[in-house]
């Protein structure tokens, strides 16, 4: 992925000399005999936007919340700017965090909310009020600053809580599943209001969320935890197309696992036996199989192409049959049964206004994919 | 939907407030009679109310009774509120169970009990008797109710909020004053309301600790009954009765119109 040369990609994660702003290292929190974070190592850098993805219970909260100093981490160490800050309260720490209830003051109102910390600070008092205009404005909420919190809708104190943990330019901002409350469509934009303000303030944010679509849309690296352990950290482009683990191709939107043996990779490419009789599965692999691995083979279903007639020039083709079709208005996704039971995914975009009919329930049809559209997964 | 009011309904409803209220609605009544007998109906006089004020025995006792009710229930808050604060906040440390039982525990102890504990105490450290004795022992027996109802409000109080104000650049005492109290005020005020009415009319306890210099007023009035029902406490009583009464009425009117401007509030809100 070749990029042009004036564009400069930001990814100070790449680059040796770069500095990271919050360093674990070999970080463990146990809460009695229950291990939240176990043995995590890992590097955040400056104007990152991190997001920490994972279901509940992992221990994506419990690692914010350790930065934000409302937990002390039992076994290592958690440098911000190079300084250990587990003696550090939190209310000394250059971190701020957006609650997910948003936990606004209600006996105060919208400016008085926004206030708080700088009045806390040592921000002397004329500047005060300039700050709190500034903060309103980023967020579009001028004309609710004598309004108090239960007086606004719930997407106007979603927004106050972020006005509020900006206001001291926090080093770093940490945000609690700050869109968790709010409907899908408002959402999804305040999802593009969310990086319009982190690239604006230039302000390193690191969010945690169960919700893998958000996590992709607004992050620069994903961190997809489970049980305390960092399973892959990467671009959220990279964790999608190219996982390293069954459990991150599983969690990420939708995939196709087959299951099969490996036989020896020559040229880069392996053969996976999947079902007796059929044609071996022929994909790419960086990596080296000891022949007769149980492997996985995961394909995201819009990789994989749907036909009436027998594709002749695809290096894997499968036969199948159509066991369930869902109209999902832009996409169609079918629902084939191959070899041994097994059901494949496909999607298909609907870029006509006429659903194909060519294809319906209990049809024979052929599957396709090349030899690079899937990853092999030996863990 | 059938809501006729049926002559069962009306029974009942006048039952139970007969009940509750015939008392101390004869009370009443009587504490205008102008006979000095408190049985014999003798035409209307408010001659009673006009004698008490004149009585610088009952002024005295009265006097007392509020000065140690202020008191009591004001240490009583401050106390209670922070015994709350510990027993929802602190976590689990050791001994939590045995401290909020201990806490709870003098809401059931008979009175007689505290009263005497009291009085053995005041002797042994060589306490005099009197108006502050009679207010350490209120503090000690009306603390308790206080913790109950703080408590209760902080068990449903969002954590999150004393957590961001921490994370704003309070200090934990900071964050208690600025966020934590403002919000849980409406809880400590009626505490303290509840400690003042209960100090205001206990007779047991005062019995235990007063000395000869201190009298409350349910002492008094207790004691003067002794030697025969006069007119005038009955005139007492009832002043007794409106201002509980008017405080019980305007408190409820706050509550009520306070709600019913938050969700108008919030309803504008919804609109916007």
């Amino acid at each position: 992925m070749a990029q042009p040369a004036n564009r400069p990609v930001f990814a100070p994660w790449t680059d040796p000399n770069e500095k990271p702003l919050i360093q674990f290292k070999n970080v463990t929190k146990k809460f009695g005999e229950f291990v939240a974070i176990d043995d995590m190592t890992l590097d955040i850098y400056r104007r990152e936007f991190f997001a920490l993805l994972g279901p509940s219970g992992c221990g994506k909260t419990t690692l914010m919340r350790m930065l934000a100093g409302f937990e002390a981490p039992s076994e290592g160490k958690i440098l911000l700017d190079g300084v250990d800050i587990a003696p550090i309260p939190p209310n000394k720490r250059a971190t701020n965090m957006m609650f997910q209830s948003y936990a606004l003051f209600p006996h105060l109102s919208v400016w008085d909310n926004i206030a708080f910390g700088l009045h806390r600070s040592d921000m002397p008092k004329d500047q005060i009020s300039a700050r709190v205009e500034e903060m309103l404005r980023l967020v579009k909420l001028e004309k609710f600053a004598k309004r108090k919190p239960h007086q606004i809708s719930g997407g106007q104190r979603q927004r106050v809580a972020l006005a509020r943990s900006l206001a001291k330019a926090p080093k770093l901002l940490l945000l609690d599943e700050p869109l968790g409350a709010l409907d899908k469509k408002l959402r999804q934009d305040t999802q593009f209001e969310l990086m319009d303000i982190q690239e604006k303030t230039g302000t390193t944010f690191v969010i945690v969320t169960h919700d893998q679509e958000e996590a992709m849309t607004v992050a620069s690296r994903v961190a997809v935890m489970d049980h305390g352990k960092m399973i892959q950290v990467d671009t959220p482009d990279r964790i999608y197309e190219t996982p390293n683990s069954v459990y991150v191709a599983d969690f990420i939107g939708d995939v196709n696992l087959i299951e099969g043996k490996a036989s020896a990779p020559k040229d880069g490419k392996v053969s996976i036996a999947w079902a007796e009789g059929q044609p071996e599965i022929v994909a790419e692999t960086g990596e080296t199989i000891a022949p007769g691995t149980t492997v996985h083979f995961a394909i995201r279903p819009e990789k994989v192409a749907i036909s009436v007639d027998k594709p002749k020039d695809r290096a894997n083709v499968l036969e199948g049959t159509v066991s369930d079709i869902a109209y999902l208005g832009n996409i169609s996704t079918y629902k084939v049964e191959v070899a041994g039971g097994q059901m494949i995914k496909t999607q298909v975009a609907n870029d006509r206004r006429i659903a194909r009919r060519d294809i319906t329930w209990d049809d024979k049809v052929w599957l396709s994919f090349t030899d690079t559209a899937g990853v092999v997964l030996t863990s | 939907m059938n809501r006729k009011f049926s002559w069962f309904n009306a029974t009942s409803l006048t039952l139970g407030f007969a009940f509750l209220y015939l008392p101390m609605l004869i009370l009443i009544i009587f504490s205008f009679n102008e006979s000095k007998l408190v049985t014999v109906w003798a035409g209307f006089s408010t001659k009673w109310y006009g004698e008490l004020v004149r009585d610088q025995a009952f002024l005295n006792a009265a006097w007392t009774t509020l000065k140690v009710a202020v008191i009591s229930s004001s240490v009583s808050t401050v106390l209670g509120t922070m015994a709350a604060y510990v027993i929802v906040r602190a976590g689990r440390f050791t001994g939590r169970t045995l401290f909020s039982g201990m806490i709870y525990a003098p809401l059931v102890m008979p009175e007689v009990i505290t009263g005497l504990a009291m009085l053995l105490l005041f002797i042994t450290i060589g306490l005099d008797r009197g108006v502050t004795t009679i207010i350490l022992a209120h503090i000690t027996f009306t603390m308790c109710f206080v913790s109950v109802v703080v408590s209760s409000r902080l068990a449903t109080f969002d954590k999150s909020l004393e957590e961001a104000a921490l994370d704003l650049g309070c200090t934990p005492w900071d964050a208690f004053r600025s966020v934590t109290l403002p919000i849980i005020a409406p809880a400590v005020i009626s505490g303290w309301l509840l400690a003042f009415t209960l100090s205001l009319d206990d007779l047991v306890i005062s019995q235990f600790v007063a000395g000869p210099s201190a009298t409350t007023l349910p002492m008094k009035i207790f004691s003067s009954v002794r030697l025969g029902v006069n007119p005038q406490i009955n005139a007492l009583s009832t002043i007794m009765i409106a201002i509980v009464t008017i405080g019980v009425i305007s408190a409820s009117l706050i509550t009520k119109r306070s709600i019913a401007r938050q969700r108008a509030e919030e309803q504008a809100a919804v609109r916007n």
